[in-house]
């Protein structure tokens, strides 16, 4: 039964990712037939090679610590205030992070880039420096800390404090007892799903990095197209590979640990009413830091998408209905890459459903089996494997994948090359990791007992799935439907490579513009920029209106 | 109960040396070797602490739990590799598993829908029901507004919608406040006697058991310690951890000679046609008598604890462990008092040496 469930996601990750990336891998290491290991050392000992993997690992320890350190306050805020617009604040902080990296480059580039706001305002340009990435990537995972972290603290029952304060504890002795122990686990798996998304950036780092900065991600993607030297890709893509994977089995270690046993209670009873200046002042000081911060960039960008040479109007957004002015890059007008990623959109969304959706419940039925002490330890670490195999996309360059597609998906019986599926295809790969993540915890809460409830009335199988599961999982499935679109609608790195030049998706549209001068190609990336963004914003906020609880992972 | 009685009842349920490991081989299983038969329309209770097996046992007559060896057979006929939905039993869980996402007639019309029943039916069998358990009107209510005791009561009617051949109740009481357990005790043995329904129940408190049960079978450890009916059981415990679980505590090693049993105690009188030898003797609080200080067995009272109908003492003898007695409130002693006690030998119970 379960191995039936699995099938078919094992065979679309087979076909779709381990297929295409060892390939492309094992053509930059053999030559003639013959495994070049001997490149690895070589490659590993380059010492621009060198600068690259330490600038990497460096900049995403400064981000993930950065973004705790900003975040941490946010998540207590949110866990425990009450305060009018609360939930609009939440669903606007979780904005930034279903925004496609290239818009949230482009955002950061209006704000400290040439030509940006702080250029105008004060001759200030971050844009050369570290710090604009730095502060791209707090921004886009702010959310992940406060939704993580703070989701478990607004859960996590006061009165366990209280309880340490009569037993004689001080205010910050009950808290660095009872609570920071019971949040570590949180906060670490937190940290390390902001260093893997920081770890592997690209997009940002593409737009915001020059020639100066450049991640492992941003380096397989110049040494595969723009140099075509396949063997130093396919070297830093096994390093990739490998530092993702630790990455993963850590975080999957946190997971395990932070589903100890935890007294947890409805988080809407924990929140109240900030007391005293200290707690105004954080509060007020977290808005702040969410104006500057997350909201300011967002309206730079609309406020750049806007301004013409000749004053405000909507000059970019008129031009991007047409193909050909003489210096456009575009055989097809801007705006028919709207109508391609929504399709595209759309086509992923439904591949990465079924296939997630399954996939969530093979790992389901394994937890509900009928021995209260679980299944021989050798089923476990299979449906742990499998677990963990269908997080790896989120952490396998997607530069590769996408390169893969394309010298692999070229030969019958699957020649899908000039195929529109191959877009959705691999867009749906990223999707899949969200599907799961958004199902799982749900389908797990749905107590087993209610299923053998079922069964025992008569219901087959079949129909407890119906009966029981589907009702409860309705909702989620919604949710998942919104982060696929969304992951879809942002995809860079593969489908960069896939797309085809004359059917481009808005972030391919974006960065394409931005790779030109010229202040009307820089208005229109704006402007489109401008679109994507509230595409993907209309997305989340249709999706807080039905998301019910706050126990997932994103 | 006896074999003999099995064969001019018809029988339903029977399990024939059913054995569960949950954990490896070598660990003392979950049930161990149980057999245990059920006759049509007879009520019967499992009682035992938790751990001892009871909810188990359920779970593999249902069908939610293979059993490792033994058989169970249902009306003469072997269920091994009958799915649960095909075995005609009924379930009521012991925190009721409704479905949240149902009202009350969507939950009890639901094993009748599994059976493809005309609507018309449905709707006829869940007002019926409703009915009989005393909410009428209820169909359109959703679960989250029931109280437990209304849960309860929903719970038994969707267990009872598809006439199940046996009904099976796990705890089916245990969440709710002592004055409507003990109103439900006494409405469900009626209601159960109304409809010829065949019960088996399981649970931890012994009120409940003996209120309810034609038949209780006493459960330790995965094994059955003893069955009877309420009142051979609670007036013979067989063994010292049965005496135990009904809160005798009075138990002794004792030698019989004759018409009375040396004990810690003295000389206790044991009843007619006792073997001589050495024993474990249980004395229930209402066989020790309370006499003046000067006659019987000379103790002090430890501690008095008010039980609504009658006192509880502790009395601490000059020798020997301490022991509980009964007595009316009128003439209960005061702590700390001294007093002397005789023993009754109707109350006097040798237990069975070889478990417990």
């Amino acid at each position: 039964m379960r191995l039936g469930l699995m099938a078919l996601p094992l065979a679309f990750f087979a076909l779709f990712f381990a297929y295409p990336v060892i390939a492309i891998v094992g053509r930059g290491l053999k030559d003639g037939g013959q495994w070049r290991l001997g490149r690895l050392g070589t490659v590993l000992s380059d010492p621009d090679v060198l600068h690259v993997l330490w600038f990497t690992v460096w900049q995403a320890a400064a981000s993930t610590a950065l973004t705790l350190l900003i975040a941490l306050p946010g998540a207590y805020v949110f866990a425990r205030f009450d305060f009018p617009g609360k939930q609009l604040l939440r669903a606007v902080v979780m904005v930034p992070f279903v925004l496609p990296t290239v818009v949230v480059g482009s955002a950061f580039l209006a704000l400290v880039g040439r030509g940006g706001l702080l250029d105008d305002l004060w001759g200030m340009r971050l844009d050369t420096s570290v710090w604009a990435i730095l502060l791209a990537h707090v921004f886009f995972n702010y959310a992940v800390v406060v939704r993580t972290v703070g989701g478990l603290w607004g859960q996590l029952d006061p009165r366990q404090e209280e309880a340490a304060r009569v037993l004689g504890a001080g205010r910050f002795a009950a808290w660095r007892r009872v609570t920071l122990p019971a949040l570590g686990p949180a906060v670490a798996a937190a940290a390390l799903m902001v260093f893997l998304f920081t770890f592997t950036s690209f997009g940002i780092v593409q737009i915001l990095g020059g020639p100066t900065f450049s991640t492992l991600e941003v380096e397989i993607y110049r040494q595969t197209a723009d140099f075509l030297d396949l063997p130093t890709a396919a070297v830093l893509t096994l390093f990739q590979f490998a530092a993702v994977l630790g990455l993963l089995a850590l975080h999957a270690w946190t997971v395990r640990r932070r589903e100890s046993t935890l007294r947890l209670v409805d988080a809407s009873t924990t929140a109240r009413r900030p007391r005293g200046h200290g707690q105004w002042a954080l509060l007020w000081g977290t808005l702040a830091v969410i104006a500057v911060l997350l909201v300011v960039p967002l309206l730079v960008l609309v406020e750049r998408s806007f301004a013409g040479p000749d004053g405000y109007g909507g000059i970019f957004y008129t031009t991007l209905s047409s193909a050909g002015s003489a210096d456009s890059t575009f055989v097809v007008a801007p705006l028919d890459a709207l109508w391609n990623s929504l399709t595209y959109g759309a086509a992923a969304t439904v591949i990465a459903l079924v296939v997630g959706g399954l996939a969530a419940a093979a790992l389901t039925l394994s937890h509900s089996g009928l021995r209260p002490d679980g299944q021989s330890p050798r089923a476990d670490r299979l449906v742990r494997g499998f677990d963990a195999l269908l997080m790896l996309p989120l952490g396998v360059s997607a530069v590769t994948v996408g390169f893969g597609f394309l010298i692999t998906l070229d030969a019958p019986p699957l020649d899908l090359r000039s195929s529109w599926w191959l877009v959705p295809l691999a867009q749906a790969l990223v999707g899949v990791p969200f599907v799961v993540r958004t199902m799982l915890p749900v389908l797990r809460a749905v107590d087993g007992r209610l299923r053998e409830a079922a069964a025992v009335l008569g219901a087959s199988p079949w129909r407890v799935w119906r009966e029981v599961d589907l009702p409860m999982v309705r909702r989620a499935l919604l949710i998942a439907a919104g982060f696929a679109f969304a992951v879809s609608l942002g995809e860079f790195g593969a489908t960069v490579f896939i797309a085809r030049p004359d059917r481009p998706t808005l972030p391919v549209a974006v960065a394409r513009l931005l790779g030109r001068a010229g202040g009307l190609n820089y208005g229109q990336a704006m402007a489109l920029s401008t679109i994507l963004m509230v595409v993907c914003a209309g997305a989340l906020l249709a999706l807080e209106r039905i998301r019910i609880d706050q126990s997932g992972e994103f | 109960m006896s074999v003999a009685a099995d064969t001019t009842t018809r029988q339903l349920l029977r399990l024939g040396g059913v054995t569960v490991r949950f954990g490896k081989p070598g660990v003392r299983p979950a049930l161990d070797a149980v057999d245990l038969e059920v006759a049509a329309q007879e009520i019967v209770c499992v009682l035992g602490p938790s751990g001892s097996g009871k909810s188990t046992l359920l779970r593999v007559v249902a069908g939610l739990q293979p059993a490792d060896e033994g058989r169970v057979l249902l009306e003469g006929r072997d269920q091994a590799g009958v799915p649960t939905h095909r075995r005609g039993v009924g379930l009521m869980f012991q925190d009721h598993q409704l479905f949240p996402q149902r009202d009350v007639a969507g939950n009890v019309a639901f094993g009748l829908r599994m059976r493809g029943a005309s609507r018309a039916d449905q709707e006829r069998t869940v007002t019926e029901l409703l009915d009989l358990v005393g909410l009428p009107g209820a169909q359109r209510r959703a679960i989250a507004s029931l109280s437990g005791g209304e849960q309860q009561r929903v719970a038994l009617a969707r267990a009872l919608a598809p006439q199940p051949r046996l009904l099976m109740l796990d705890e089916p009481l245990g969440q709710l406040d002592r004055g409507l357990r003990e109103r439900l005790v006494a409405e469900l043995r009626r209601l159960f006697r109304e409809l010829g329904t065949t019960v088996l129940a399981v649970t931890h408190d012994q009120g409940e058991a003996f209120a309810l049960a034609d038949r209780v079978v006493v459960m330790q450890d995965g094994r059955i310690a003893q069955t009877g009916t309420p009142l051979e059981v609670w007036q013979r415990p067989a063994t010292e951890f049965v005496a135990r679980f009904l809160g005798f505590d009075n138990v002794v090693e004792a030698t019989v000679q004759g018409d009375v049993a040396v004990t810690p105690w003295g000389k206790v009188p044991v009843p007619d046609g006792t073997t001589d030898g050495p024993c474990r003797l249980l004395v229930r609080p209402a066989g020790v008598r309370l006499t003046s200080a000067r006659e019987g067995l000379p103790c002090t009272v430890a501690a008095r604890t008010f039980r609504g109908t009658h006192v509880a003492l502790l009395l601490q003898p000059a020798a020997g462990p301490q022991l509980e007695a009964a007595c009316a409130l009128q003439n209960a002693p005061e702590t700390g008092e001294e007093v002397g006690i005789a023993f009754a030998a109707q109350d006097v119970v040798i237990l069975d040496a070889t478990a417990g």
